[in-house]
């Protein structure tokens, strides 16, 4: 418990994270407003209020990834691991810390989002969270950041510097997700199990036709069903976070 | 109390610590004494369990420092000052350090304001000075009251109100029972500072004794003396000492091989005036590099 303290105390006593999460918070909530203002011609459904959660998972991953290379840049790790030698105790109390932040933040954004739809949006009618497919739009949105900052911990843990990790989420969440649909034959299968295109996919996969006329809307990447793809992408988080956890106990500090 | 047995750190094919036995002892200020590249900050960093020897063990109070509880209420350490979260407050930053080992927070304030930094606790600790940093970092190896301290380089880049601080301050510690473990690649300043010294070089050990011991070891005595009646001295020192002129401007003599005691009472018996009668540091330096020459590893072009 004790070591939750330190990890809240070491988050909140510098401005990045305070940054990042207004950020996160603004880009997905500020986008979002732009899409109900301008939403014309029939009813916004819930799914349309957190299309722009991308951006505001992206900026989280960043700030956890803060939470861990800026102890590295400034050499900090060194009194950590000084006060706590076993080393997997204060690398898991931050990753409670920063996950459960983080989770906040992603309830935040997406209720914040789905809440000024219904202030901004002509047509409200299919707005209501109505059904768990529903309910799992908005509120998985926590789940996908929480998940997100683990993967990214886990990342900045292993690369030790902030410019690499940043670059690395960054690239391959932007990038190479997209460009290796590209390949011939296989670019396709492969593109089914990218983390960040599946985690998507439990978002905004298998909603209610109801609210999406004609099936409309953005496509669903993966071979998964929408709790599968959370599996999936929190797995992955998972294993790349264990891993960081054994690579830090046995590096030099 | 520390205790190394044939610690060995390799990094690659580099040997940064090679081999290396000593202890140091509750009660005094040891110095570790080695010119740059010597293996002294890596050796403090495998006694706090930071880096893992390749080789050979170390322990603190007779356990390896992983295993310790709440290690920071045993051992104190100042090994970087620069290793402080630049945008953090010095107080916010000693704040998480005590928190993580069950320290009151009141002690926070105790030692911020033993160094002296209780005026700019909520200042960031980025704009410090280099030897508020240093404070900051000896207010945070202090936190846990431990029994054993240790600090590395702690006067390099200080003004010399700074190294007299901290010089006091170590003593002050040792006197209280505790270990005081403390690096330097200079040899004048552990003379000032040290009671023992573990001297290496290349990560071997060259040495270890007590600081007046190394000193007499290394150097042959050199005094230098002036006087009015030189000419007298010098017939009364031939045959007992090898005698040098300084350069001829100066009139004074530089001595090999007595004790500067013996050319002082000589001088009384037979009614000598004496102007100067030092012994010569700048050779204690001279001896030191004697001695590491061979261990030293990055070379200046001659």
């Amino acid at each position: 418990m004790t070591l939750l303290a330190v990890e809240r105390i070491k988050l909140f006593s510098t401005r990045s994270p305070w940054w990042c999460m207004l950020l996160a918070l603004g880009l997905t909530v500020g986008l979002t407003a732009i899409i109900a203002a301008n939403w014309d011609g029939s009813p916004m459904p819930v799914m349309g209020a957190v299309f722009t959660h991308t951006f505001g998972l992206y900026v989280i991953m960043v700030m956890a990834a803060l939470a861990v290379t800026t102890e590295y840049r400034f050499g900090t790790i060194k009194s950590t691991f000084q006060a706590a030698p076993d080393r997997t105790s204060p690398m898991i109390a931050k990753a409670v810390v920063v996950v459960l932040l983080s989770a906040l933040v992603g309830l935040a954004a997406s209720f914040g989002s789905w809440g000024l739809s219904w202030l901004l949006a002509d047509d409200t009618s299919q707005l209501a969270l109505s059904s768990g497919n529903d309910w799992r739009h908005v509120a998985g949105v926590g789940l996908v950041f929480g998940a997100g900052a683990l993967l990214a911990l886990g990342i900045g843990a292993l690369v030790r510097q902030t410019a690499g990790a940043v670059s690395i989420i960054l690239v391959f969440a932007l990038v190479l997700e997209n460009v290796v649909g590209l390949i011939p034959n296989i670019g396709d299968d492969i593109q089914n199990w990218m983390p960040f295109l599946v985690a998507q996919k439990f978002i905004l996969g298998d909603p209610d036709p109801s609210g999406i006329p004609d099936g409309a809307g953005p496509p669903a990447i993966g071979e998964l069903s929408p709790w599968g793809s959370f599996a999936y992408f929190a797995g992955i988080a998972l294993a790349i976070y264990i891993i960081s956890l054994v690579v830090v106990k046995r590096r030099d500090a | 109390m520390i205790e190394a047995t044939g610690l060995t750190k390799h990094y690659g094919k580099t040997v940064a610590v090679d081999d290396l036995s000593f202890s140091v002892q509750p009660g005094r200020v040891t110095g570790f004494l080695g010119p740059n590249g010597a293996g002294k900050s890596t050796t403090m960093r495998m006694i706090l369990g930071l880096d893992s020897p390749t080789r050979g063990k170390v322990t603190v109070k007779g356990r390896d420092y992983r295993s310790l509880h709440d290690p920071l209420r045993v051992v104190g350490a100042l090994l970087d000052a620069k290793w402080v979260h630049p945008n953090r407050s010095a107080r916010a930053h000693l704040q998480w350090l005590a928190k993580s080992n069950r320290i009151p927070s009141r002690r926070v304030d105790e030692v911020l304001d033993i160094v002296g930094l209780t005026q700019v606790a909520k200042r960031r600790a980025g704009g410090f000075s280099l030897g508020m940093s240093q404070r900051l970092g000896i207010a945070g190896a202090l936190l846990g009251d431990p029994e054993v301290l240790m600090f590395d380089e702690p006067v390099n880049g200080l003004d010399p109100e700074g190294i007299l601080w901290i010089r006091q301050f170590m003593h002050r510690l040792a006197d209280e029972g505790r270990t005081v473990f403390v690096s330097s690649h200079l040899l004048s300043e552990m003379a000032q500072t040290a009671q023992d010294l573990i001297v290496i070089g290349r990560g071997k050990l060259i040495s270890q004794t007590s600081t007046e011991q190394f000193i007499k070891d290394a150097t042959e005595d050199t005094v230098r003396v002036r006087s009015p009646q030189l000419d007298r001295l010098r017939e009364l020192l031939a045959g007992r000492a090898r005698i040098a002129d300084a350069a001829a401007s100066d009139g004074a003599l530089v001595v090999h091989g007595v004790e500067p005691s013996f050319i002082g009472e000589l001088a009384a018996a037979n009614g000598i005036t004496l102007h100067e009668l030092s012994p010569q540091l700048g050779s204690l330096e001279e001896a030191f590099m004697q001695l590491t020459k061979e261990s030293v590893e990055y070379h200046a072009a001659d």
